[in-house]
């Protein structure tokens, strides 16, 4: 017996919600979204921060709630729990990012506590020092989680000196921080000129907009405006292999440039880019994963941050397949010329793609995230409105010169990390190798 | 100080059940264009038979691979080309499969999981293949990492006794590879029944529609009984029990501590004041454990408690026990720490400030509304509410509950937790080479 599967409804439009926006005197842009369902607030704060030291920044974010002039630590922490909130930052080589939650009644209480902090934020002693033993106790297990280890040893082969070279500072630089130090980051960089705060949830647009006008006006100031510089060039070279004794696991990491958000080739990269590795449904998957048994989550993915887009390619393989799983990832990068996809292949990662952006805007915390995603490549949340359209319009022409122009093994940057001992004789049959 | 009204979440909530068993949770909400489909099987770790540890995750592995008129591999490619994406989840009382979809993918979503849930299709070769990619997903969990496993793995044999409670649930390797195509089919005969499940669906759609699609593609699932819920019942611990181990890549000494707690479904007033204390200890810079172990001694540098194992309060049943677990500085001492624990579940014991029960409740009812955002997460809460408090309406209603814990609770919780019921699992760091 055979049943047909059944086909889908008609398609329901996409229906993103039309957000509010200001820009208050002191500078600060306020986007506000409506968006009706679980009585809560998701609360996004984004300020530059290119060129700030990354260990500062970070101690920074981690005691940024630790006390103000007039209260403690303790007495904020108890605030934000009476209106069911969080708040939490963190930095990275663009921008300082805070993060926050509650119940849609508290939103103004955790705005005036946002408020304090920004103006008053004091980085008392004593919790400066428990934050920055914390950020070091924490490093040294995360310099112990290989994903974590490839990572670095990626962003410093791919981008040198440049700021992204060197995402995640030392142990060392971090207990070289002293509270000055802090306080001097606050002082020349927190500043709301250029910052933009999101706020969406069950909120009424005007009275969260009057909230925020209360709480945030008395920030002010502005430090000197720092811009990052694009990316460098990437260089291809040999495979890179790092050391990690022991390994039963090897971390295979592949990138190479991609385009902007904006570039006409992005809506094909995007699609490309699922194809190739982005989805379950892709050829990473069903060959490495649901063919070989390889990995269990090959993957690929096309980042955009502010200074460059890249796209990478991540696959954790057992220790013993290193060699023909690296074969596979790499013959697959040239399929997609050589074998490039046919309507229905394209169709199904175009059809993927469109319902994406509807999931992921079905949530208040998903339409925050992407508002302030989109918003730090100066691009408003209506751009997925138009992006869709493109995604509509890629033939298969589009994906077969993109991925001849852009998707080869020849100009990408290989970094494995796994057991030296077991993988280097296998890799160095096939491959160049440099061993880190 | 502003303590918050704690808000309910509006949304209706219809069940019925089908002739063959198999409960049914609709969730309207046409808030988004998009429906959660949810089938939670009443299943899980705990079920597992002897000499298949693991068995019940790689099963819901093998759900993926095909079934009466879906081929391998095409579960994923018929969601995904609806615009959805789904995934599959094996906990240590139930075992879920859940699918997010634009709108108009919702009675794809229900063909789908129908008709796995008259079987799905195994072959040795695909039970090979996934055997390899479990084995590479406990590589990357547990093997090829410091604290894998800590201490959700590592505590219940502590703990407990008998194998369904003790056991690994990832599974050993030797276990997984011995797995055979004829367990998988008794596997599936005795727990994946209709009877045995709660399909819920939860966003955009009329009820009656979702209704009719339902009984279309749910109803000529065959009827089977139900199997009967084995007691998983053991003794509390009457002394102390503790264990420690070297883990090669960790570079700070941890420590978990547990004990027993009521049972979650069938003594569910007894239990809710374990979960308040669990937020009362660690949830934020004004919790008790937080304020004392890491900002004022000094003798940890993180710290979290829980109720169950896998920190779902409301999808699971006993025995279980509230968790406390602290990674320490490279230098620090389990023992000053445990000490320190006992001082303040002492202090609590003495009596809980109103006004700080208050901020606590209001923080769990945020947390639990927050679950509800997706529609995804809410139709999984839903369906774990059915299966094991009886009645979805449940979750909707455990911040309402969680409000009602009193201080007194609270107290009685913390006084229980004393040393000798104590079970603890410390992490001794082999790693920093």
């Amino acid at each position: 017996m055979s049943t047909a599967v059944p086909g889908l409804a008609p398609e329901v439009p996409l229906a993103l919600p039309t957000p509010v926006e200001r820009v208050l005197p002191n500078g600060l842009s306020v986007t506000l979204v409506r968006r009706p369902g679980v009585p809560i607030a998701e609360v996004r704060l984004s300020i530059p921060a290119a060129h700030a030291d990354l260990a500062v920044a970070d101690v920074l974010s981690a005691a940024l709630f630790a006390g103000t002039e007039s209260a403690t630590m303790t007495e904020i922490a108890q605030r934000l729990q009476g209106v069911g909130g969080s708040l939490g930052a963190g930095a990275d080589p663009d921008r300082l990012a805070v993060s926050g939650t509650c119940l849609a009644s508290g939103l103004s209480e955790l705005l005036d506590i946002l408020g304090d902090i920004l103006v008053a934020a004091d980085y008392p002693e004593a919790p400066l020092a428990v934050e920055q033993s914390r950020i070091i106790d924490g490093l040294s297990v995360a310099e112990q989680q290989p994903d974590f280890q490839v990572s670095r040893a990626l962003d410093a082969r791919l981008w040198g000196d440049h700021p992204y070279g060197h995402q995640q500072p030392t142990a060392a630089e971090v207990a070289a921080v002293v509270r000055d130090d802090v306080r001097a980051l606050h002082a020349s960089r927190l500043h709301p000129d250029g910052s933009r705060l999101v706020i969406v949830g069950d909120i009424d647009p005007d009275a969260a907009l009057a909230a925020v006008e209360k709480s945030l006006a008395a920030w002010n100031g502005s430090g000197e405006p720092r811009h990052m510089e694009p990316l460098p060039s990437l260089v291809p070279g040999p495979v890179v292999l790092v050391d990690r004794p022991g390994s039963v696991q090897s971390a295979i990491r592949i990138a190479y440039p991609a385009v902007g958000r904006t570039h006409d080739d992005n809506a094909a990269q995007h699609l490309a880019n699922l194809i190739y590795g982005g989805y379950f449904t892709s050829r990473l998957v069903m060959n490495l994963r649901e063919t070989k048994g390889y990995g269990y989550s090959p993957r690929s993915r096309v980042d955009h941050s502010p200074a460059g887009s890249v796209q990478l390619t991540s696959v954790d393989v057992a220790t013993e397949v290193t060699a023909p799983a690296l074969a596979e990832v790499v013959s697959e990068l040239r399929g997609m010329a050589e074998r490039a996809p046919d309507e229905a292949e394209l169709d199904l990662a175009r059809r993927y793609a469109l319902g994406s952006v509807k999931l992921a805007t079905a949530t208040q915390s998903g339409i925050a995230n992407y508002t302030s995603a989109l918003a730090a490549c100066g691009l408003p949340l209506s751009w997925l409105a138009e992006h869709s359209e493109r995604l509509r319009a890629v033939t298969p022409a589009d994906i077969k010169r993109v991925a001849a122009e852009r998707m080869s093994p020849d100009g990408a940057v290989t970094v494995v990390l796994g057991d030296g001992a077991e993988v280097t004789g296998p890799l160095s049959e096939t491959a160049e190798i440099e061993v880190l | 100080m502003t303590v918050a009204t704690i808000p309910a979440p509006a949304f209706a909530i219809e069940t019925f059940r089908l002739d063959n068993g198999l409960r049914v949770v609709l969730a309207p909400d046409p808030g988004a264009p998009v429906v959660g489909v949810a089938v939670v099987y009443d299943v899980g770790m705990r079920s597992e038979p002897e000499g298949r540890t693991g068995f019940a995750h790689l099963f819901e592995h093998m759900m993926f691979q095909g079934s009466h008129n879906v081929g391998k591999a095409e579960h994923m490619r018929h969601v995904q080309s609806a615009g959805g994406t789904f995934n599959g989840s094996t906990h240590i009382d139930y075992t879920d499969y859940f699918n997010l979809l634009p709108a108009n993918g919702l009675e794809l979503a229900l063909f789908l999981e129908a008709d796995r849930m008259r079987g799905p299709a195994i072959t040795e070769e695909n039970l090979e293949n996934q055997v390899s990619v479990v084995k590479e997903e406990i590589r990357v969990n547990v093997l090829n990492r410091p604290y894998g496993g800590f201490p959700w793995l590592k505590l219940p044999p502590v703990m407990f006794d008998t194998f369904p409670n003790a056991h690994d649930g990832y599974g050993s390797f030797g276990d997984l590879e011995a797995a055979t195509v004829d367990d998988a089919q008794a596997f599936f005969d005795a727990f994946y029944p209709a009877s045995n499940a709660v399909l819920s669906v939860a966003g955009d759609f009329e009820p009656e529609t979702a209704r009719a699609l339902v009984e279309r593609h749910f109803a000529g699932v065959e009827a089977r009984t139900a199997p009967v819920l084995p007691s998983f019942a053991e003794p509390d611990l009457t002394t102390e029990r503790r264990e420690s181990y070297v883990d090669e890549r960790a570079t700070l000494p941890a420590v978990a501590m547990a004990w027993r707690v009521p049972d979650p479904v069938t003594e569910l007033a007894d239990f809710l004041p374990y979960v308040v204390l669990g937020e009362l200890l660690t949830d934020g810079d004004a919790s008790r454990l937080v304020e004392r172990l890491i900002h004022r001694d000094r003798t940890a540098t993180a710290v979290a408690a829980h109720a169950t194992f896998m920190a779902e309060p409301f999808a699971s049943r006993g025995p279980t026990a509230l968790l406390i677990q602290a990674f320490l500085p490279p230098t620090g001492d389990a023992d000053t720490v445990m000490a320190a624990v006992g001082e303040e579940l002492a202090r609590v014991a003495g009596g809980v400030d109103e006004a700080e029960l208050g901020r606590i409740k209001a923080r769990v009812a945020a947390q639990l509304l927050r679950s509800d955002d997706s529609v995804m997460g809410r139709a999984r809460r839903l369906a774990t509410a059915e299966v094991f408090h009886g009645d979805a309406r449940y979750a909707t209603r455990f911040a309402t509950l969680l409000g009602e814990v009193t201080a007194e609770s609270v107290a009685r919780a913390a006084e229980a937790m004393t040393q000798n019921r104590r079970a603890v699992i410390e992490v001794v760091p082999g790693g920093n080479q």
